[in-house]
Order: C-alpha cells, then sequence, then structure tokens
C-alpha cells in the first residue's frame, strides 16, 4: 500500500514540480528541430539516387533517436538525484520514514514514480520522433519497440544507480557521479566501436570494461543495432556502426546490474540513519 | 489469558535501558534509562546539541541506536505496530511545498492506514483545530514557519495517536501558537494520551509537563516531578563567613547544587526538614550565619541551575 501512496505522490511531483513537462517542452523543441533539418534534407535530395534518398533519412532518424536517449538519460539523473539526499537532508523525509510503512515501501514507491514519469517521456519522445521522421521522409525504424525497451532499460539503469548514490551521498556528489558513469560508458562505447573498426582487440576490451563498469552505453548501442536499418549499418552512414554489437549476455548483465543496484539501494535506505 | 492487544496498552508508553548513539566518535546520547507510563505528558529539556533529538529519533526508528533497548507502547521501538499508534512532530517540520496543506494531511493519513471516508472528515477537523482552515487549498510554498509547524502538528495528530512526541513544537510559534500548542497537549492528555515533548526552552508549554528530564551532553542529569514536588524542592542562600572547602563537602550530605561565593552560600534541599540539621552543622562548625533565606525555585532556575548559564555550549 505504501509502495503505491509514494508512487503517487512521485509521479505527481514530477508533474507539479512541472519537471515532466519542461521535460517534454524540450524534447517538442527538439522535435521541430529535428522536423525542420529533416524536411529540407529530403528536398534537398530530391534528385539523389533511390538509394542515398531512402537511407539518408535512416541514418537521420537513428541521430534524433541518439539524442532522445541522451536527453531521456540526463532527465533520468537530474529528477531523481535529489529525491533522497535532499529530503534527507531537508528532514523531510522524517514525516515519512515514522508513518507506519517500511522504507523499501518508500524507496521502491518512489522508483515506480520515476519509472512511471520516464514511460511517459520515452514513450512520448520516441514516438514523436519516429512519427515525425515517417511522415516526412517515409523512414522507419527497423524494430522500434525493442529499442524503445532497450532504452528504457537504460533509463532504469540510470535511475537505480542515481537512487543508490543519492541514499549515500549529497545530490550535487550523486549528480556528479552518476553523470560521469554515464560518460565513462559513453566513451568506452567509442572506444570499443574504434577498435573493433581499427582491429584492436584491446581497445575493444577497453570498452568492454567500461560497459561493466556502467552498462548504459552498450543498451544505447544494443538499441541502435535494433531499430537501425540493415544497409545503413552496413554501409557505415550513420554514426552507429554494427562493427561491435553488445550481446544478448550484455543485456542480461545489464539486467542484474540494475536488480543489484536497487536492491542496494533499498538496503542501504533502510539502513541508514534519517 | 489476556489478549496480546490488551498487554500492549498495559505496558509504557516509552521504555529504555542504557540507549546509545554515537555518530563516528560523537557521543550524541550515552545511555538513555527512561520509564514514561501512559497518560503522561513528559517533558525533555536541554540545550542545542544536548541530544533530544537524536533520543526520539531512536524512539521511532529513524536512528539505529549504538545500545541499549527501546520499546514504543509496548513493542520495539520504530516497529511498524508502534509507528501505527504514534504522531511525530519532526524538529523543523518542512514538506514537499507543492502540496496544499490539505492534500499533505490526506497524503499522511493515507500513509497511517486511514480511509478516504475517514479522512474527509478528519482533515478539515484538524486544519479547523490547528487554525489552518482558511488556508487548506492553499499551497505550503506560501506558509510561514509557524503555519508550517501548525500543520505539522496537525499531521502528527490524523490517527489519534497513543503517544505523541512534538521535537521542538514551540519554535518558530508566536504566542498564539504556544498557546495552541499548550492547548493540544491538553486535550491530548485528556484523551488519555502520552505526550513526549523535546524543548531547549521553557515556556508555558514546558510547565504544563507531569515530569520533565534535564539532558546535557548527551547525559540525564535530572528527572523532576513538577506537579507538586518542586515545591518541595528549595533552594537556600545562606549569608555566613569563616567557612572552608571541606565544610562545603560536608554540606553535601544533605544538599545538592552547592555552590559559594565571598561570604555566601547556595544550595538545594530535597525538604525543608533538611534545614536545622544543616544550620546546626554549620554553627557546629564555627561557621558565622547571618543570614538564612529558602527561595521557592522556579522551573526556569532549574533549568539553568541543572543545565548551565553557558547553555551547554
Ligand atoms: N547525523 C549526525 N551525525 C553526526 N553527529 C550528529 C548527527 N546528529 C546529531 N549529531 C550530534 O549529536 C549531538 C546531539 O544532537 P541532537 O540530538 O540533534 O541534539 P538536540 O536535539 O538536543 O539539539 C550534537 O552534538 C550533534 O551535533
Ligand atoms: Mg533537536
Amino acid at each position: 500500500m505504501g509502495v503505491w501512496i509514494m508512487a503517487g505522490v512521485t509521479f505527481r511531483e514530477a508533474v507539479r514540480k512541472k519537471v515532466l513537462w519542461t521535460a517534454l517542452a524540450v524534447g517538442f523543441l527538439f522535435l521541430a528541430l529535428f522536423g525542420t533539418g529533416l524536411h529540407y534534407q529530403v528536398k534537398d535530395l530530391a534528385r539523389a539516387n533511390p538509394v542515398i534518398r531512402r537511407q539518408v533519412p535512416n541514418g537521420i532518424l537513428m541521430v534524433g533517436l541518439y539524442a532522445v536517449d541522451l536527453l531521456a538519460m540526463v532527465i533520468t539523473v537530474l529528477a531523481s538525484a535529489d529525491t533522497l539526499s535532499g529530503e534527507i537532508a531537508s528532514g523531510t523525509i522524517q514525516a515519512v520514514a515514522t508513518k507506519p510503512v517500511m522504507r523499501w515501501e518508500v524507496l521502491l514507491g518512489k522508483w515506480l514514480g520515476f519509472v512511471g514519469m520516464m514511460t511517459v517521456y520515452i514513450v512520448v519522445m520516441v514516438g514523436g520522433l519516429t512519427s515525425v521522421a515517417y511522415l516526412l521522409s517515409g523512414a522507419t525504424a527497423l524494430h522500434l519497440v525493442r529499442g524503445a525497451f532497450l532504452i528504457w532499460l537504460e533509463s532504469v539503469v540510470l535511475l537505480d544507480v542515481s537512487l543508490l548514490c543519492g541514499a549515500t551521498f549529497s545530490t550535487l556528489t550523486n549528480g556528479v557521479l552518476v553523470l560521469g558513469l554515464y560518460a565513462l560508458a559513453f566513451l568506452g562505447g567509442w572506444i570499443e566501436q574504434v577498435g573493433a573498426v581499427t582491429h584492436s582487440p584491446r581497445a575493444v576490451e577497453v570498452g568492454i570494461i567500461a560497459s561493466i563498469i556502467m552498462p548504459s552505453e552498450s543498451l544505447w548501442r544494443r538499441a541502435a543495432f535494433e531499430m537501425q536499418a540493415p544497409l545503413v549499418g552496413a554501409l557505415n552512414i550513420s554514426p552507429f556502426s554494427n562493427a561491435s554489437v553488445p550481446s544478448l549476455a550484455m543485456i542480461a548483465y545489464s539486467t542484474i546490474y540494475l536488480t543489484v543496484a536497487l536492491v542496494l539501494a533499498l538496503r542501504s535506505f533502510s539502513a541508514r540513519d534519517l | 489469558m489476556p489478549s496480546p492487544e490488551s498487554l500492549a496498552s498495559s505496558s509504557p508508553a516509552i521504555q529504555t535501558r542504557g540507549l546509545r548513539k554515537q555518530f563516528g566518535g560523537k557521543v550524541a546520547v550515552k545511555s538513555l534509562t527512561l520509564d514514561i507510563s501512559r497518560g503522561e505528558v513528559f517533558g525533555f529539556l536541554g540545550p542545542n546539541g544536548a541530544g533530544k533529538s537524536t533520543s526520539v529519533k531512536m524512539l521511532l526508528g529513524l536512528v539505529t541506536p549504538t545500545g541499549g533497548k527501546a520499546s514504543v507502547l509496548g513493542f520495539p521501538a520504530g516497529s511498524i505496530e508502534a509507528r501505527k499508534k504514534t504522531g511525530f512532530l519532526p524538529e523543523h517540520f518542512r514538506f514537499y511545498d507543492w502540496l496544499t496543506s490539505a492534500e499533505l494531511l490526506r497524503l499522511h493519513g493515507r500513509l497511517y492506514g486511514m480511509r478516504d471516508v475517514q479522512l474527509r472528515k478528519r482533515v478539515p477537523d484538524l486544519l479547523e483545530m490547528v487554525g489552518l482552515a482558511a488556508h487548506r487549498d492553499n499551497r505550503l510554498r506560501d506558509f510561514s514557519k509557524g503555519m508550517m509547524q501548525r500543520v505539522g502538528l496537525a499531521q502528527a495528530l490524523l490517527n489519534e495517536p497513543d503517544l505523541i512526541i512534538l521535537d521542538e513544537p514551540t519554535s518558530g510559534l508566536d504566542p498564539g501558537g504556544r498557546r495552541l500548542v499548550r492547548d493540544i497537549i491538553r486535550t491530548q492528555r485528556d484523551r488519555g494520551a502520552t505526550v513526549f515533548l523535546n524543548s531547549h526552552l521553557l515556556s508555558e508549554v514546558e510547565i504544563t509537563c507531569d515530569r520533565v528530564a534535564f539532558i546535557k551532553h548527551g547525559e540525564v542529569l535530572e528527572i523532576r516531578r513538577l506537579a507538586g514536588s518542586v515545591e518541595n524542592e528549595t533552594a537556600v542562600c545562606v549569608q555566613a563567613r569563616k567557612f572552608g572547602p571541606e565544610i562545603l563537602a560536608g554540606l553535601g550530605h544533605w544538599a545538592s547544587g552547592i555552590q559559594s561565593g565571598d561570604q555566601q552560600i547556595t544550595f538545594t534541599v530535597a525538604s525543608m526538614e533538611a534545614l536545622p540539621i544543616i544550620l546546626r552543622y554549620l554553627v557546629s562548625h564555627g561557621v558565622d550565619v547571618y543570614e538564612v533565606t529558602p527561595q521557592r525555585l522556579s522551573l526556569e532556575e532549574l533549568f539553568l541551575q541543572i543545565v548551565g548559564e553557558d547553555g551547554g555550549l
């Protein structure tokens, strides 16, 4: 019961404090920019050969999805970084934690609220972007649902790490830490890609180690692989070649990772002094 | 055989044995042993940093003790069963400022497991009681510190608790607010509830306590019954000459809080019966006594005497 009350209040907080609306407003601004760019690109490609004419918009769609992914991850961290550390610092959490609810119910409820908010955001943004791309250029993502699910999974990974760190560190430390890990994974992903293209197994290893520390980027790259039209990948038109596609084992690992992070967050929040 | 329910309601409101909390190297609460019975209004008085908040946080399960035991309403301190019947006003009450006061109370009511039908009546009643009926649909963002404190009091009473723990309830309140706190405490006591009150100051509120404990540097220095016994407790001021430290030490048999000035000794006796004995003792040891003045001790003097003028800082 406590779980659902906390989930509701967390989701409502995102709505009332305008986090969700601001994020959506930024998202729509981004969609407008994307649509305008794509519109002119399609016009200027009118006389190019049909393969190019089909594949370039597909490549642009992938770049757009990448930007949506980035936006979603930043919003996940910004929205959740403060929820534990901030409420512990201000003492707000005391009124809740002394009610007849378990600590884990409080945190799991918050988690559900954020997951709900991010689900809405990802569905709206991925749906909006692919619709714009389809209407303007006929470009489509191959396995859209699979891709969107992996983006969602990536968001949950970051949410869990943000809650775990938020149960221990201050808001600022937490934000810097989670975004830092995200940047590390991002860098590792590119090192792995380049390493695969240039046949440098040690560079690939570096990338894999980075994605073990923080699997967010490998989830995105698997998502890109699922959504990308085969030809785009093969021709390397988009920056998301399938030179080194994260395996299904990597997805399984990410699922374990996010579960462990959530369990650790619940435990550390339950044990700490408030 | 008594049911667990009736066992619980005959158990003390609060019982602690050697309760201790240490933050790293810093001892916040040394060894707290308290027995507070049902229906008592208990004041926990001491300067800032004395360990009052840490003590109540241990009772509520917010802070894990480093040692000792505590039970609340017959259940382990911090357990769900104990919390069901407890209301708590945290120090510096704050909550999501995007909620209205009525929404805040509904949310907390639901956390207590109350139903919407119950809350439809209870929430307006409580807002009325704390004088916020006109502000029920205003966001907490626009509330003053005193108004927040009033909302905080209301949320502590939602579940008609058997135990109400108030951490510095009068801080930030104007005289009207302080009277409100006093009235609420009385109403709750008349209902049969136990009230545990933390405070670093003394006002008309603290004076309504049945018993008070004075705490400083994490230690309870003294527990006094206020109703009645303070009148018996008497401070005495003696103007005298020719007394030395060994004479003062000997006074310790009958008096406490012994202090001496140039030509003056002050001490406290538990009963006036001790006074003639002390006088005989002084005179027979060659002290010249010029004047003996018993003084009725006010709670404030008691506080300063026990806690020290420096406020323990
Ligand atoms: N979380 C904490 N970490 C470290 N020290 C703390 C913590 N909470 C309280 N203290 C210290 O414990 C002592 C008692 O604090 P507290 O219980 O808040 O006192 P009071 O409520 O009587 O003003 C203070 O010296 C305070 O600095
Ligand atoms: Mg305090």
